[in-house]
């Protein structure tokens, strides 16, 4: 079986060094679900040794559903820079 | 035309500024292209496709009309003659399949797709029409004067237009910072996500039993989503298949035990309905993007001053149970917005009260006239027996009948009445009859 980060090797990305995922740490704090971890089809976001959310920007597939699936407001997410991100061939 | 940088008194203005070189945004473009008027498409993706996604497949049959003289050349993959649903229980399947000589006439009604070759090939053909394509250009913001929208903000420039028309796709930023829009829930949202996988020609048409670019369509729905609304998808592109599942957002927030979504794909393709389908295959691509399946409810206000809002970006999208609808409405609705501007150029009036007129299109097309027949399906959709219990209980029944081990057989009758009294003569399955009336 292929794993999630060998599926996102396959894709065409062009990352920039800023991301444009920002989480507000407050809400992530006080959040028992965790919505974005089982959302995310790309499997970026989880938690750090300190048990905080992070998330990497950088296999993002763009589709948006971490803003959608968090019900609290924390994911703030605006589409990559001008000519950055995932570049789809097929689509 | 040129660009001013920011700051500068005078901001260059052009007649149309469409935002977002999707099928939605060109096909605007494509409306307007003979007009003489100056129009220009910006697009943030390296290529207009480069960051669309679809499951997918295109119906051509509600198009025609409005796009008439687009087909011939258009790099589409396969015309879909083949529609299979299959039920998935725990260790079984029942398929049914439909073959009609009607879908392999021409003109053919569908045809499967891939979105970074159709809509980069119809921005070239925007583009040769006279209509400015620019990619890698990302809009900030818009810009109002006296609560009208006249124009543009992107990182370098400001860029001044009569009319803008919001065609950014589901996650519309364009259509939120001018207020049409409601703010997004998830229940009104699935999430697509895909493998391509290349396959040769000859054995995609082998294995689906099809002819030379003939097309298949599969939907399945049963344990692979594991009681989240949705199903699994599979489509015949001329050298590769697109396999993939569709979930609720709201249904995959409520389910329990929590389990990481991108997995089900993994598990979807051990099944031997899937592994014998994609053997030799080679993944090419994983891909994922947002569904809109609020309907009508959901839809935002699609004129303003100066605004105009089409395809996803206007919510036009649409769970019909057994297809998913989304790319004719945007296409249907860019030709609809530059029909309307076509008219507001004439008056010389791009206020809200004159871009009603799109409105008015709107309602009186397919689109609007099928959300509309199809506005109870959501809260069908949130019936979870619909995903796991009704596609296990018709595979399960159909093996027991076709069932001969060691023990005698039972008489068929005997065997389908007990299951039928099971699991379909109760009042839950009374009550989702009585709501099943409403699609």
């Amino acid at each position: 079986m292929m794993k999630i980060t060998e599926k996102l090797a396959i894709d065409a990305f062009k990352n920039d060094k800023e991301t444009h995922i920002t989480l507000d740490q407050k809400i992530c704090h006080a959040c028992k679900e965790r919505f974005c971890i089982y959302a995310c089809p790309a499997n970026l976001y989880s938690l750090n040794e300190k048990g905080e959310m992070g998330v990497e920007f950088a296999g993002c597939l763009e589709c948006g559903t971490c803003q959608i699936a968090c019900i609290y407001g924390s994911v703030k997410w605006k589409y990559p820079q001008s000519g950055f991100g995932v570049q789809y061939r097929f689509g | 035309m040129r660009y001013a940088p920011c700051g500068e008194s005078e901001m260059d203005k052009v007649d149309v500024i469409i935002v977002g070189g999707g099928l939605a945004g060109l096909s605007c473009a494509y409306e307007l292209a003979d007009a003489g008027m100056t129009v220009i498409t910006l697009e943030r993706g390296d290529f207009s496709g480069s960051k669309n996604v679809t499951g997918g497949r295109i119906y051509l049959s509600p198009l025609r009309h409005y796009l008439p003289d687009l087909w011939k050349e258009a790099p589409l993959e396969r015309h879909v003659t083949k529609e299979l649903i299959t039920l998935l229980g725990e260790t079984n399947s029942t398929t049914f399949e439909l073959y009609s000589d009607r879908s392999n006439q021409e003109p053919y009604p569908s045809y499967t797709i891939l979105r970074a070759k159709f809509d980069r090939w119809l921005a070239d053909l925007v583009s040769e029409k006279g209509v400015f394509v620019i990619p890698q250009k990302n809009v900030d913001d818009l810009i109002w004067e006296g609560g009208k929208v006249i124009g543009v903000k992107t990182k370098e420039e400001e860029l001044g237009a009569d009319c803008v028309v919001a065609a950014d796709g589901i996650l519309s930023f364009l259509s939120e910072k001018a207020g049409l829009r409601k703010p997004f829930q998830p229940q009104h949202f699935a999430l697509g996500f895909k493998e391509v996988i290349a396959l040769d020609p000859k054995t995609i048409e082998d294995r689906f039993r099809m002819g030379e670019k003939e097309g298949a369509a599969q939907l399945f729905a049963g344990t692979l989503t594991k009681g989240i609304m949705g199903g699994g998808f599979l489509y015949t592109n001329q050298e590769s298949l697109s396999l993939g599942i569709v979930v609720g957002i709201h249904s995959l927030n409520q389910r329990e035990p929590r389990e990481e979504i991108y997995k089900f794909l993994d598990e979807f393709k051990q099944r031997p309905e899937i592994k014998n389908l994609i053997r030799g295959g080679e993944v090419v691509e994983y891909s994922a993007h947002l569904v809109s399946e609020g309907g009508i409810h959901i839809k935002p206000r699609v004129y303003g001053d100066g605004i105009l809002v089409t395809g996803d970006a206007a919510g036009l999208g649409l769970n019909m149970l057994v297809t998913v609808r989304g790319m004719e409405y945007a296409m249907a609705s860019g030709v609809l917005a530059g029909r309307t501007i076509k008219m507001a150029k004439e008056k010389n009036d791009f206020s809200a009260s004159s871009l009603a007129h799109y409105e008015k299109l709107l309602n009186e097309s397919f689109i609007i006239k099928e959300m509309n027949n199809y506005q109870n399906t959501l809260s069908i959709l949130e019936n979870e027996r619909l995903f796991s219990k009704y596609p296990r209980a018709v595979s399960d029944l159909f093996e027991k009948v076709m069932k001969v081990d060691e023990n005698p057989k039972e008489g068929l009758y005997k065997t389908i009445w007990e299951t039928v009294k099971k699991d379909f003569l109760n009042f839950e399955t009374f009550k989702d009859w009585l709501q099943f009336r409403k699609i």
